[in-house]
């Protein structure tokens, strides 16, 4: 990080990653960034931050942001326009569509970024006054399994443990979790605990991911056959005795009929091996570990949720902790892992579309409170539409107005391709955005407007241990960038609802969501934070991270749920869940016959809006590629490091190819962070399929059937620019952030010296190259002065060369004489012999070798002659010697004092 | 210079065998005439020059004759007469009269202030005209021509240069050589026509000015003339010696006399007048080699041109044009002063051409004279031989 100026003070904050929330201390700089630390005093982290925390620093820059809220004219260009006249706008288009079409004809869609007072603010103009629940989120493509298992089995989404059980529990079961690169914070707590007090760890996952490199047991299972393994765990708890009775009596309902259902899909060790395409003796082992260890935590994440039948499977392994009592108790909980920073907070405040809000849902009762609370004059009385069922119907034509906040679903969705196309028919599209490009604003968006982004915005976030953390704002807003719930308030209010949406501050939000949650509660409901209801706002600057519930006149903090019952059910007692058969949604067949699982790697996150602004995070995996067995490639003809194509039923894919023994036969994996603006084609979520859960609506990402052709490139290359550039349509490439500027991985199969044009056109007219058409070889590079301003460097696809090299120089402000000689060879000269510049053509002798025999006394032309040749054969450089002797000279005395001293 | 190279050569290998006499028509020793541009530029003295003091030729026992005209041969008395001197008698006689610049037969030539470049008479001479301020016209846009452009603009004359090719020395360089040349040329304060053929030059008795062909007037208070070199065969071709352009020798660089030799730019092998240092000295190698009764032979000379011209590092050898078949690698960077072009032909390095970054031109000589097969370091050779061979440079 660079240095920070003392003045410049440090706010506490935390991440807008991952669902682990980690506090961060960001001191600006006082240049636009941030030196960013973790914050000790957080009880997420207690200091650690994770690659991606630790490069926030180089994600805060303008160059990318939208600055001012912009409409799309006639012409089809984004035109800037008053924040005034875009409200005005979307606030007329929108009444005018409720007006024709009603409210079941407009949308917005969420995100876990969004903090919790911009979600309760678009939540509550949505459901309570217009009147419709189509309001979705991006979490719903993360962990809405989650909630709804979460739903089924304790009648609220309640996440029962809280991190310290991590640091307690002696088994550690991480199931469709890659925590080591997504959750990384919270993996290496886990890590201590296996280092200190000798925790197992046992991890499911088709994929022999990274979090699999310290596991005691590795389970790679099937995809889809979760369930089957939990209910083998199940049949096996209850055949060995290992049930709480007394918990599964006084605590749950159901236990039988699932039980029952349980040894219909794997009714021993042996059978969840065969349904599991498990080892049996690994099966066994899992077992008899989980059965032996009372202190047991068992992780999931988007394995589990991104699934047709992830509810489910969140139910078997609930059934699974229910069954044993070890729920809610120090060191022992199912504990789901939530992906986004917010989405816990988005929850909340229930801006899901089968939510309503504050845990409080679509029940008659439920419904007329929160109208109540609200004074709303038309609430939603029944559910949205979810995700992808709310993009099928912007396809038909069924919503006609949406609004975007704060996530790119023309890349997240699965089938992305055909949620493009559906945008493209919208009335009125409308963004709020930290960026000025990507791909949902380029699929048509009328209206941008520019919204703050982190270490601008000021709220709060929860994270997937229910703790309330304050993101702070340490930066000035970018240009005219306004806070989401502002921007939404002010909508509502052009729409008539003006004393419902005043608000002047996060904290107001805050105050009246807190309300809520506290409102004709009692007890009834999970989420309470009631004792905030009335927090002033020195309170809520200065409010440190607090776990819910806090009801008001809480005498003690409550960490965990469940422990001794008191469910939210209507009997208070938890439900098992009888799971339906596993089976994936889909087939694979002759011409599909792979399954494409996706996920995230370390260092992005999600569509790499933030994450791709970084050189440090660029640099791991700076291409977008899919993962095949050795067995697979070689009978696909796929080779490492070469290219592939990857095509679904829904869309296609040229990737990169890591040939890996980690994937599992018949599988691949590819990441799902590109987009249009990022590579070429690389958008993962045009390739997945839209099948979803039939509970919790999220889509099965994980397990698209599909083929893989090998797909040649001829030439391979990159280049390096300081703006971003628009490479040639017929080249491959992939675009990633380095040391001053953009580069740009490509592969082409043109010839080469239409890159030499491209190259002429993008670049000044001091142009150094270097060319050899017949070996296939072009690169050249342009300076401003003495800084590199664009490289080129295209070759050989067999010997594509490393960028390494070129890249640390295009870093640079200045590049020497030798750097500049060098620079096209795309090789190092360091610690290569240089003799400097040449002084005897003859004998080849430079500049740097003569003056050290000077150095070395030789003090005349005729004894470096004798030495060295130079100036022996045409004589010419004669007098360049006796020049560079004579320079040479004033310090001959000072070395004969010292020698004499 | 090749004579001063022959006695060096000699004194190694057959010190003492022969008793050596130099002959030589400039009134001073021998002097390294490739630094003549330099003391012209003022970046060296006169004296500097000298190849070798008088004592280094008094401990090889050679008798040195400076400032007599060798006038005659007569083969069958095996006798050299020296213009109001004596005769020497020879057992073995080596022609090294090297050339002269051509003076072009124009309109006006002949006027005072026509000047040629060759010896250090011809270096005083221009050294009183930069001295004057005049303004200089040089024909030529050769090696020579540019080395004489160079010398005077140093020292301060105003200079046009004029050139009948469409770029500088197109002998060694391609045309986006000479081109760069061309532009770290002329910041020099040297005026570069190219395509401009000389018609006359004007004066009454003076010169005036030059003309060109096209019609141009450049004014000019001198002309020098550096469009060419005439080999030195006199005295050969009156002793009834073979001369074909220059004196013809075999590959033991013999004449058609018997005990008869000549070496450097007066002669002629195998039908090449080679105009530069470098094949005189590997010329006298040879011949003092065989003078002291060894069997080696001259096979020729792959032409090579490894000099700072004006300043500018150039370096030229083998096929620089590239023949039909061949391939080329180039490196350029024109702003930056430098460019780079290898000819590669079946594999093999055939040519280069370097401007302003001359490193590892011996390197390329090298490869261009074992042809060996450059394959494997194609993709590096470009940047050097530290790079391409780390191992074997180190």
């Amino acid at each position: 990080m660079t240095s920070v100026n003392p003045a410049l003070r440090t706010t506490r904050t935390a991440c807008p990653y991952c669902g682990v929330g980690c506090g961060v201390l960001a001191t600006p700089d006082g240049n636009g960034g941030a030196a960013i630390a973790g914050d000790p005093d957080h009880p997420a982290n207690f200091g650690r931050l994770c690659s991606k925390g630790s490069a926030l620093g180089e994600t805060v820059g303008l160059e990318n942001r939208l600055l001012h809220p912009m409409i799309r004219c006639d012409s089809g260009s984004l035109e800037r326009v008053a924040w005034s006249d875009a409200l005005d706008h979307v606030a007329n288009r929108f009444r005018h569509i409720v007006a024709r079409d009603g409210a079941g004809a407009v949308a917005f869609y969420l995100s876990g970024q969004l903090l919790t007072e911009d979600y309760y603010v678009a939540n509550k103009l949505m459901k309570g006054f217009v009147g419709s629940a189509n309001v979705d989120t991006n979490s719903r493509l993360c962990m809405s399994s989650s909630v709804a298992g979460h739903r089924r089995a304790f009648g609220a989404d309640t996440v029962p443990g809280c991190y310290e059980d991590l640091d307690e529990a002696d088994l550690l079961v991480l199931t469709g979790s890659n925590a080591a690169w997504c959750h990384p914070v919270l993996f290496q707590r886990m890590l201590a605990n296996k280092q200190q007090r000798g925790a197992r760890m046992v991890v499911i996952d088709p994929r022999r991911t990274d979090t699999s490199g310290d596991a005691d047991l590795f389970l790679g299972l099937k995809p889809g056959t979760d369930t089957a393994l939990f209910s083998g765990l199940l049949v096996h708890l209850a055949d060995t005795d290992a049930l709480d009775r007394d918990y599964i009596e006084s605590h749950t309902s159901g236990f039988d009929e699932a039980l029952a259902r349980a040894r219909s899909i794997a009714g021993s060790a042996a059978a969840t091996a065969l349904a599991t395409g498990l080892a049996e003796r690994d099966v066994a082992e899992f077992f008899q570990m989980f059965t032996a260890t009372k202190r047991v935590v068992t992780l999931y994440s988007q394995g589990v949720n991104q699934s047709a039948q992830g509810t489910d499977k969140v139910n078997a392994i609930i059934n699974c902790h229910l069954a044993t009592g070890r729920i809610g108790k120090p060191g022992a909980s199912p504990f789901s892992l939530t992906g986004q920073p917010n989405a816990m907070g988005g929850r909340e405040v229930g801006g899901l579309s089968n939510q309503l809000a504050a845990h409080m849902n679509f029940t008659p009762p439920d419904i007329d409170r929160v109208r109540r609370f609200w004074k709303a004059p038309r609430i939603a009385t029944h559910e949205g539409l979810k995700a992808v069922q709310m993009f099928e119907a912007i396809g038909r034509g069924e919503i006609k107005a949406l609004w975007v906040m704060g996530t790119n679903p023309a890349v997240s969705l699965p089938d992305a391709d055909a949620v493009r196309a559906a945008m493209t028919r919208l009335e009125l599209f409308v963004v709020s955005e930290n960026v000025r490009s990507n791909d949902t604003v380029n699929s048509g968006a009328h209206v941008l407007l520019p919204a703050q982004a982190w270490g601008e915005k000021s709220g709060t976030v929860t994270n997937s241990e229910r703790r309330i953390s304050r993101q702070r704002a340490f930066l000035p807003p970018a240009g005219e960038s306004k806070p989401d719930w502002w921007i939404v308030s002010e909508v509502a209010k052009r729409l008539g609802f003006a004393a419902a949406f005043d608000y002047v501050s996060a904290a107001d939000i805050f105050r009246e969501h807190a309300s809520l949650s506290a409102f004709e509660n009692d007890g009834s409901r999970d989420f309470d934070i009631g004792a905030l209801s009335a927090i002033s706002y020195e309170a809520f600057d200065a409010m440190p991270p607090m776990q819910w519930p806090l009801p008001a006149g809480a005498q003690a903090p409550q960490p965990r749920f469940f422990a001794q019952g008191e469910f939210f059910t209507n009997d208070r007692k938890a439900r098992f869940v009888a799971p339906e058969i596993p089976a994936l949604r889909t087939e694979t067949n002759p011409s599909r016959p792979l399954r494409l699982n996706t996920g995230r790697i370390r260092d992005q996150w999600h569509t790499m809006t933030r994450t791709g602004a970084s050189p440090r995070l660029g640099a791991h995996l700076p291409e977008p590629f899919v993962e095949i067995h050795p067995d697979d490639a070689n009978k696909f003809g796929i080779g490492d490091g070469g290219f592939a194509r990857v095509t679904t039923d829904y869309g296609q894919c040229i990737l990169k190819v890591a040939v890996s023994a980690r994937q599992q036969r018949g599988m691949l994996f590819a990441p799902i962070h590109w987009s249009r603006e990022t590579a070429s084609g690389a958008r993962v979520g045009a390739l997945s399929a839209p099948f979803t859960d039939p509970f919790s609506g999220q889509p099965e990402t994980k397990a698209t059937p599909a083929s893989i052709a090998p797909y040649e490139y001829v030439f391979r290359g990159f280049a390096l620019s300081r703006k971003q550039v628009e490479l040639p349509d017929h080249a491959w490439w992939s675009r990633v952030a380095i040391g001053g500027g953009y580069g740009y991985l490509f592969a082409d199969n043109a010839d080469l010296a239409g890159w030499q044009s491209w190259l002429r056109a993008v670049a000044g007219d001091d142009v150094a190259e270097y060319r050899d058409f017949g070996g296939g070889v072009y690169r050249a590079a342009s300076f401003a002065g003495e800084r590199l301003d664009t490289c080129l460097f295209i070759g050989p696809a067999r010997d594509a060369g490393d960028w390494n090299v070129v890249k640390g120089l295009f870093a640079a402000d200045a590049l020497n004489s030798e750097q500049r000689r060098m620079l096209l060879s795309g090789k190092s000269a360091d610690g290569l012999a240089n003799a400097g510049p040449i002084v005897c053509a003859c004998f080849g002798v430079g500049r740097t070798t003569i003056c050290d025999v000077i150095a070395a006394g030789a003090s005349s032309a005729a004894a470096i002659g004798a030495r060295l040749k130079a100036g022996t054969n045409c004589g010419s450089c004669i007098p360049e010697l006796k020049r560079l002797v004579a320079q040479a000279a004033p310090d001959e005395p000072r070395k004969l004092e010292q020698a004499t001293s | 210079m090749a004579a001063a190279r022959l006695v060096d050569e000699l004194a190694k290998v057959a010190l003492g065998r022969y008793a050596i006499a130099v002959v030589g028509d400039e009134p001073r020793l021998a002097y390294n005439r490739v630094l003549l541009s330099s003391v012209l530029a003022g970046e060296t003295q006169s004296h500097d020059i000298e190849l070798k003091p008088a004592g280094w030729w008094r401990d090889r026992g050679v008798t040195l004759k400076y400032g007599c005209r060798a006038t005659e041969i007569d083969v069958g008395r095996r006798e050299l007469k020296i213009a109001n001197e004596e005769s020497i008698a020879f057992s073995r006689l080596v022609l090294a009269t090297g050339s002269t610049a051509l003076r072009l037969n124009l309109p006006g030539a002949e006027l005072s202030g026509v000047y040629t470049f060759r010896d250090t008479r011809d270096v005083d001479l221009l050294l009183a005209l930069a001295a004057g301020r005049k303004r200089v016209v040089v024909v030529g846009g050769g090696l020579l021509g540019l080395e004489a452009a160079y010398g005077l603009a140093k020292a301060g004359s105003p200079v046009t240069l004029i050139h009948l090719m469409d770029r500088l020395m197109e002998r060694q360089l391609d045309a986006p050589a000479g081109a760069l040349l061309k532009s770290l040329v002329e910041p020099k304060g040297i005026n570069i026509l190219l395509n401009a053929n000389t018609a006359r030059v004007h004066g009454s008795t003076r010169v005036e000015g030059v003309e060109l062909t096209d019609g141009r007037m450049l004014e000019a208070e001198a002309v020098i003339f550096a469009a060419g070199i005439r080999p030195n065969t006199t005295l050969a071709k009156e002793a009834g010696i073979p001369v074909n352009r220059g004196v013809v020798v075999d590959d033991h660089l013999q004449t058609g006399a018997q005990d008869i030799f000549a070496l450097g730019e007066c002669a002629e092998h195998r039908g090449i007048c080679y105009g530069l240092v470098e094949p005189a000295y590997e010329q006298a190698q040879v011949l003092a080699r065989h003078l002291a009764g060894g069997t080696t032979a001259y096979a020729g000379s792959v032409v090579s041109t490894n000099l700072k011209v004006s300043g500018v590092s150039v370096f030229s050898a083998g096929d620089f044009l590239g023949a039909e078949g061949s391939e080329t690698i180039v490196l350029n960077d024109i702003k930056h002063g430098t460019y780079r072009k290898l000819v590669i032909a079946d594999g093999r390095l055939t040519g280069a051409v370097l401007v302003g970054d001359t490193s590892d031109a011996l390197w390329y000589l090298e490869l261009i004279r074992s042809r060996e097969n450059v394959a494997p370091i194609r993709s590096d050779m470009m940047f050097g031989r530290a790079l391409a061979l780390p191992a074997k440079a180190a």
